[in-house]
């Protein structure tokens, strides 16, 4: 059975793991959402070029997996001799690409804005016809509708699609540790290779990921009985 | 340039063993998720209880962990086995160990997808089968699948591709797939960014391959289905 005293005795590292896991996350998520409001704007706009510009930055980034992703930002842009030289000249910004901490919240966020804001286009370009028309009616400039009714009105019925993204998120974070980073997957890894105890290690790290799991679905039936109350069947 | 014609034919048998890789663990996600959608809309709460539990755990956790836990674990539990038999211990495949993780933690998202396509089948079209004499494979194979895989297929599409992305974690336990051939081509020749953009760029293929294929068979599977257009 499992040993208990390896697992106390690591508790420390799983607590640091598991707080740089919740930092990336949070920090990504957080970056992801900004970026994908005006991109998704873009993208449900009737302007074609617009459209599909935003598209194929969100085509490239869901077609490939994240580690890639990852792994090129990483280790892969280190080969150019502009990004080597800045190294030495102690460019502040590209220093940041030497810090894995920096290149997995890139990746991270570039990837979840990709599919953020393929959620976001989605329901924008859903709004009923009728509350456009009495928008303009109104007369409503474009930035007023979108900024009145058509953003606060999606992000309303995005919530469950979105949920599915930010649970998928703190899950993918997972490859963090592909980068040295010791997030709550690379704690396990190391306490694996500390004690040779592979059970103890990657069991209790998934359970901590299923409690934090769980910990964000409540809090979004939470958010969908508070936001979507209007959209719920009557009984 | 010449170094990439180099490391060429070694990044293409990379990504034959990823499509590999793939291709199995769907073969294995498809069958388990078939008979875990099976035991979840069964009457036996003894088969109902441990689906849920299947699908919720794997669900709740993500793939890397559950594959290091089968890799390590399941090495750990080869060496104790031979220790007991006396026998000498055997290093677990990471293709095996890839495969079957990435096989079962599909086969719990297979199991919602074709636990909600076999519910959209009516239940007179079982009956009608019945009535005429079927017995059960045959109503399965004739009736419930062609009409349950037209109400699946989104979901497998979308379950596919996800799959096939998952599949570069395999290079983490050491699997020589083209992410891990990549990445030792980049360290050889100090060109790391040409070799993972080569990753990312077969992995668009395949992606837009799946994409074009899943509509195709969506079509088939749809033909006689009248949309009502508004």
């Amino acid at each position: 059975m499992l040993d208990f005293a390896i697992i106390i005795d690591s508790l420390p590292d799983f607590a640091r793991g598991t707080l740089l896991s919740l930092q990336l996350m949070a920090l990504s998520l957080l970056a992801g959402f900004i970026a994908a409001l005006p991109l998704a704007v873009a993208r449900s706009s009737s302007s074609v070029l617009l459209s599909r510009s935003v598209g194929f930055y969100t085509y490239i980034f869901r077609g490939t997996p994240m580690l890639v992703q990852l792994l090129l930002i990483y280790y892969g842009l280190s080969q150019f001799e502009w990004m080597q030289r800045g190294w030495e000249e102690g460019n502040v910004v590209l220093l940041l690409f030497r810090e894995p901490f920096f290149c997995a919240w890139l990746a991270f966020a570039l990837n979840t804005t990709a599919y953020t804001t393929e959620i976001f286009a989605g329901v924008f370009k859903n709004t009923p016809l009728g509350e456009i028309e009495a928008g303009r009616a109104a007369g409503m400039t474009h930035f007023t509708l979108l900024r009145r009714i058509v953003i606060p009105a999606g992000l309303r019925r995005a919530i469950p699609t979105y949920s599915n993204e930010v649970i998928l998120m703190l899950q993918g974070s997972a490859i963090a540790s592909a980068v040295t980073l010791v997030d709550l997957t690379g704690a396990a890894r190391y306490v694996y290779s500390r004690h040779f105890a592979p059970f103890e290690a990657f069991i209790f790290a998934g359970i901590i990921y299923m409690v934090l799991t769980f910990f964000l679905v409540g809090i979004f039936r939470f958010a969908e009985l508070r936001w979507l109350a209007h959209l719920r069947p009557r009984s | 340039m010449s170094e990439i014609v180099e490391y060429f034919p070694a990044i293409l048998q990379g990504s034959l063993l990823t499509l590999k890789v793939a291709l199995l663990s769907l073969v294995l996600a498809v069958l388990l998720g078939l008979t875990g959608a099976a035991a979840r809309l069964s009457t036996t709460r003894w088969l109902r209880f441990p689906a849920v539990t299947y699908t919720t755990l794997i669900r709740g956790m993500p793939d890397l962990v559950l594959m290091l836990l089968v890799f390590y674990g399941g090495q750990l539990i080869i060496n104790d086995i031979a220790d007991r038999f006396e026998i000498e211990p055997f290093d677990l495949d990471p293709f095996v160990a890839g495969v079957s993780t990435i096989g079962f933690i599909f086969g719990a998202y297979f199991t919602e997808t074709f636990r909600g396509a076999l519910m959209a089948v009516p239940s007179g079209q079982m009956e009608a089968a019945r009535a005429y004499g079927m017995n059960r494979w045959q109503v399965f194979q004739r009736i419930l699948f062609p009409q349950m895989l037209r109400h699946a297929l989104p979901g497998i599409g979308n379950n596919w591709q996800v799959l096939l992305k998952s599949t570069a974690i395999v290079s983490m336990i050491g699997l020589t797939d083209i992410t891990l051939l990549a990445d030792q081509a980049g360290r050889t020749t100090h060109q790391p960014f040409i070799f993972y953009s080569i990753v990312a760029a077969i992995y668009l293929i395949f992606t837009a391959v799946s994409g074009w294929g899943i509509v195709r068979l969506e079509r088939h599977y749809s033909v006689g289905v009248r949309r009502a257009t508004l």
